[in-house]
């Protein structure tokens, strides 16, 4: 947990918006916890990696000479933890506008002709359930408050159901439906729901993709790319650009076609 | 049981606002129907490790019920006007009655509430925990003085009754400690005698500063209530302008038919205004007016009103509650609200301090809206806000891109307060820092209000957004 002073309080004049970044301590998290903290947001940083955390926040609390970024150690996989930490990180914040679930695991089975049911069980276990665990009860928070913004991190890796690694395509294909599901029941309560769907971005996680990386972004961009979408309020935001539209054409390949393709 | 709390504690989450609504704080809400369960709702708080704040209607203009993250106890829910003894004029409350509920039960037996805010939606927990004034302050003191006793539960469990004889540092620190001992659970109020439903007021304009602060100091001693309107956007040696209404009740004989001016219904503020225009939408109306421009042509308007020197009745509701008067008023500021500025200055230093204010006002571009004066007293509780003085409270309109200066502004006038021996009052100012707030309260102040929330609240449960910005850390 984190022994930083508490950060200054919220004032007419001197507003705070307040969020939380699961998975914040590396890639695309860590880019966005800068560009956020840069906004003026007060930010809980959550990841399993207590010295990677600690230094992300130390570096982010030294730029500004103020407490902007709170630590706090935890894996998404152990949803037991995640009330009693929620409801400690609002308390800490003095309020939440902002949740963003960013943690993420992929284990490719390491082949086509593979299969490892262990991998597939961690990457829904991480991916799919830990979000909903985070989620759901910020989904209740924010549909009670009447206000709020959640993020969930996606994958064009979720739009078809690829030979490649079934789990992966699973897990994100199921979070962006749980993330429609939740728009759907919040946007009437003025809640965003903000869907994003990476394409490659050089951070560790791309060391595990089979064959060519077209199109690959670094962290930095996709962090703005989903500020910009989060600032418009977007409900779906593709990061490359460029992915939205290889995807509208792969989402229609007929799956006559679809089946004997080797990707 | 615990996967349970979990469940409810999200569905209560809710996001509250102030009076200005400038401020946003999401909690979560308990409604306590009984001391038992603002007990229970001690036990929860610190179960979960979350600190709670009590609230009332949620009038003040600042973060003082107000608990990020934490839990607000409304107490709206407790509302019962207990006993009324209309021999004596005592009542005795529970803390959720609002100014409303009370005067319209006592004013027709005769009496009036010693002292009342601007709006009379507040609730008489609330007034005690700000220890509120009127316009009556330098004849009446705070609402504190007319608190014949209360009860009050402590963090600890302990439930305690106070008067000025029984548990008395207690008594004069719970009145005016908003809400950062223990919680009001019953209240027993002296109220004022009155023989009209009716004040007379004289109305005279005050053409600078100097007239405006002479003409509350000698009128006075005259009069039962005194009030300047002050507007804030002249300048040169028109600063300082304004209106003085000073009231008095009517004496005994004076109303011929006072039963009749008593009755609520002759005084109810009216729903409309030239008869056909409904006032619940009035403050759409006046929204394109609140700017620069468009004020100062308010203003001005309504000092030429005022150049004529003329007395005239009106009933209590409408003289005490014109706040209440264009329903939703403070919607007029748009969507980002407003703040109010009020500071209290000894009557020796007031003229100097608010002339350099309202010119560094004025050439920051960043006038104040509205300007009301009074007359103040000192008094004897431990966090008090008064002086043997005057006020001025200002409001401002908060914008998109006006955060920031007007910040750095409202921090030099706390500099020029404090200079000259001013105080401030923690209804109204969003802006204090803790810095600020030991520098008037004094450290003597500040250690022995510590040693009693300490004592009080051995665990730090009973924590405001306000008490983290004025004493936190």
């Amino acid at each position: 947990m984190s022994d930083l002073p508490k950060p200054a309080p919220a004032t007419p004049l001197t507003p705070r918006r307040r969020g939380i970044i699961v998975g914040a301590s590396e890639g695309i998290g860590a880019c966005l916890a800068q560009k956020l903290t840069r906004e003026g947001y007060i930010l809980a940083l959550i990841a399993r990696r207590k010295g990677k955390l600690n230094t992300l926040c130390n570096e982010i609390n030294s730029m500004f000479n103020e407490t902007r970024a709170l630590a706090y150690v935890h894996d998404a996989a152990n949803y037991d933890e995640v009330p009693a930490l929620l409801r400690k990180i609002v308390a800490d914040l003095g309020g939440l506008d902002l949740i963003v679930f960013m943690a993420g695991v992929n284990y490719p089975p390491g082949g086509i002709g593979n299969y490892n049911f262990k991998n597939d069980r961690k990457m829904i276990e991480i991916n799919l359930i830990g979000a909903m665990a985070w989620l759901s009860p910020v989904a209740e928070m924010f549909q009670n408050a009447k206000a709020g913004q959640i993020v969930g991190i996606g994958s064009v890796a979720g739009d078809r159901g690829r030979i490649g690694n079934p789990g992966y395509n699973t897990s994100k294909a199921g979070l962006a439906t749980y993330l429609e599901a939740l728009r759907n029941r919040l946007a009437r309560h003025g809640v965003n729901v903000l869907t994003v769907k990476p394409g490659f971005v050089k951070t560790e996680m791309l060391k595990a993709a089979q064959g060519a990386t077209p199109f690959a972004i670094t962290p930095e961009k996709a962090a703005d790319d989903i500020y910009s979408a989060m600032r418009k309020r977007k409900q779906l935001v593709y990061t490359a650009s460029i992915w939205r539209w290889i995807m509208l054409i792969i989402q229609h390949v007929p799956s006559v076609i679809f089946r004997r393709m080797s990707f | 049981m615990g996967f349970l709390i979990q469940i409810t504690m999200h569905k209560t989450f809710t996001q509250f606002d102030n009076f200005g609504h400038s401020l946003k704080a999401p909690s979560y809400l308990i409604q306590p129907k009984s001391m038992d369960e603002i007990y229970s709702a001690f036990k929860l708080a610190k179960k979960l490790g979350l600190t709670v704040t009590a609230r009332g209607a949620g009038r003040s203009y600042n973060d003082a019920s107000l608990n990020g993250g934490g839990i607000v106890l409304e107490l709206s829910a407790m509302n019962q006007i207990i006993k009324w003894n209309q021999a004596k004029g005592q009542v005795r409350c529970e803390p959720g009655v609002t100014l409303e509920e009370l005067w319209k039960k006592v004013e027709p037996d005769g009496w009036w509430p010693p002292v009342v805010s601007g709006t009379m939606k507040t609730t008489l927990g609330g007034c005690l925990a700000a220890n509120i004034h009127g316009k009556n302050n330098f004849k009446m003191g705070p609402i504190g003085e007319h608190v014949i006793e209360f009860t009050a539960i402590l963090p600890t469990g302990a439930e305690i009754t106070c008067s000025p004889k029984k548990n008395a540092d207690l008594f004069y620190a719970l009145i005016g400690g908003y809400g950062m001992l223990g919680i009001f659970t019953s209240i027993t109020l002296q109220m004022k005698r009155i023989y009209s439903g009716l004040v007379t007021v004289d109305a005279l304009p005050v053409h600078n500063m100097r007239e405006q602060l002479a003409s509350l100091l000698d009128g006075a001693p005259d009069h039962d209530y005194i009030v300047g309107w002050l507007d804030t956007m002249a300048g040169g040696s028109s600063l300082g302008r304004g209106q003085i209404h000073a009231t008095r009740y009517l004496r005994e004989g004076e109303d011929l038919n006072p039963r009749e001016t008593m009755k609520v219904e002759n005084q109810v503020l009216p729903p409309y205004i030239f008869g056909v225009f409904p006032k619940s939408i009035l403050h759409y109306f006046m929204a394109p007016f609140v700017n620069n421009l468009g004020w100062w042509g308010v203003n001005a308007a309504k000092y030429i009103a005022s150049l004529r020197r003329h007395t005239f009745r009106q009933s209590h509701a409408a003289f005490h509650f014109l706040l209440d008067y264009v329903p939703n008023w403070e919607l007029s500021a748009g969507r980002n609200g407003l703040i109010q500025y009020q500071s209290f200055l000894p009557k020796e230093t007031a003229e100097a301090a608010w002339t350099e204010m309202l010119k560094l006002s004025h050439k920051n571009r960043l006038p104040s809206y509205l300007g009301v004066t009074k007359r103040h007293r000192p008094d004897k509780f431990l966090l008090t806000h008064a002086v043997d003085g005057f006020s001025l409270a200002m409001d401002f309109k908060i914008t998109g891109n006006n955060r920031t200066k007007l910040s750095s502004m409202l921090q030099e006038f706390d500099q020029i307060v404090l200079a000259n021996s001013g105080r401030f009052y923690f209804a109204k100012n969003s802006e204090t820092t803790a810095e600020t707030a030991l520098a008037f309260y004094g450290k003597e102040t500040v250690a022995k209000f510590k040693k009693l929330k300490k004592r009080c609240d051995p665990n730090g449960l009973l924590e405001s957004d306000l008490y983290r910005r004025i004493f936190g850390n």
